[in-house]
């Protein structure tokens, strides 16, 4: 199959979608909407998004083995967060600490920071705590917390994936400059969470 | 238009925005609400809806057949053939002794397979034939046990053995596949993922108990 005929078959592919319209056949109920909640509980909130959004952006400015390193330690650190959260374990400014993971991941890219792997992983995995310990503390009633968990680990997953990719601007010398800027929004963004997590 | 669509296909970062995109529109995709009890047709087809709706044996058998793929197309081509060899035998032990197991044990297939598949750790034949075995076999017993007390019988039984064969060879057909290195880094991630899921049902089960 040449070139053209993928694209123009990946366009339909795309483009059906985009189209498609969800069946509202029967009220939620159960383990559907137990994934799909997970799978919308890390995109709702845009504290969230900007951290994990900036881990695939640092990931991406270092390089490998960061890359790839930080999306995987991430999940599993944050999972153990989890955890705490859904056993009902308290831990102290989980919202501070989530505002907080942007401000500073956000200064990491702003400031092209290299600090050693170690370091690097040490720091996410600190973060990725708290976010899984708001992930795990607020499950709806009555749905499946396995598919819960599948869907907010899947959609971390994904941020991650979405900040790789915009991260590999960094390649160019005026894609190094945006990701910069990038970095100085995220912090921007997470300075305006962490204020409202204090006021 | 043909230089830009050249270009365009050569582009691996456009690939990568390609991938994220679809992501995109999965994430967007709202949710079909229906709900699946029984097919009505007949115990096999309840066996093949049993496990692509249990994800208790379906992300442990994706785990399974990703850690296949990595290992290339000799250790794929051996779990094709040892898992649902192994999930029968173990779903006909479940059949007769009907004994119930606790579900939860489950985890213990998220968390080894999922960190085996982050780790890409080179094993042996010997090591990995002994884990697909008993990973067959377990899941393969609680298959069995629960077909027993939905009398759903041998029948159903082969419809999830036949569902695990052609999901493995679908999944590490393709792992085995992927040439580019950074693909093969994004089924490492995937299988981080399934111990997170492994990590967080661990913690379903003790809040369970």
């Amino acid at each position: 199959m040449d070139s053209k005929k993928r694209l123009i078959i990946s366009l339909i592919l795309l483009l059906t979608l985009i189209v498609a319209t969800p069946a509202l056949a029967h009220i939620e109920r159960g383990e559907a909407a137990g994934f799909f909640t997970g799978l919308s509980h890390p995109v709702s909130g845009l504290d969230h998004v900007l951290a994990m959004v900036a881990v695939g952006l640092w990931g991406a400015q270092l390089g490998a083995p960061a890359m790839w390193l930080l999306p995987v330690i991430f999940p599993m650190v944050m999972a153990l967060g989890g955890v705490l959260g859904l056993l009902g374990i308290p831990l102290p400014f989980v919202e501070v600490a989530i505002a907080l993971s942007a401000v500073l991941l956000g200064i990491m890219v702003m400031s092209e920071a290299r600090p050693p792997i170690a370091v690097a992983a040490i720091l996410v995995g600190f973060f990725a705590v708290f976010h899984g310990h708001a992930h795990g503390t607020e499950l709806p009633v009555g749905q499946s917390g396995l598919l819960y968990s599948m869907g907010f680990v899947m959609a971390t997953g994904c941020l991650h994936g979405i900040g790789i990719a915009i991260g590999l601007i960094h390649r160019w010398p005026a894609g190094k400059i945006a990701l910069r800027i990038a970095g100085a929004g995220v912090a921007l963004g997470g300075a305006f969470f962490l204020w409202g997590a204090f006021y | 238009m043909g230089g830009i669509l050249l270009r365009f296909k050569d582009c691996f970062s456009i690939r990568i925005f390609g991938i994220i995109g679809g992501f995109i529109l999965f994430l967007r995709a709202a949710p079909a609400h229906a709900h699946l009890v029984t097919t009505g047709l007949g115990p096999v087809y309840d066996g093949i809806s049993h496990l692509a709706l249990t994800p208790e044996d379906l992300v442990p058998t994706l785990a399974v057949a990703l850690l296949a793929g990595l290992g290339g197309a000799r250790y794929g081509r051996m779990t094709l053939f040892a898992v649902p060899a192994a999930w029968l035998i173990g779903g006909l032990a479940g059949l007769v002794l009907t004994t119930a197991v606790n579900p939860y044990l489950t985890t213990v297939s998220f968390l080894v397979l999922g960190g085996l598949v982050a780790a890409d750790l080179d094993l042996s034949p010997r090591v990995m034939i002994t884990l697909i075995s008993i990973f067959g076999l377990f899941h393969g017993y609680l298959n069995g046990s629960v077909m027993a007390q939905a009398n759903l019988g041998f029948l159903g039984l082969v419809g999830i053995t036949a569902t695990v064969f052609v999901m493995i060879a679908l999944v590490a057909g393709f792992v085995v596949s992927l040439k580019a290195k950074w693909m093969r880094i994004a089924v490492r991630v995937a299988g981080s993922w399934i111990a997170a899921m492994g990590i967080l049902l661990l913690g379903w089960a003790v809040k369970g108990g």
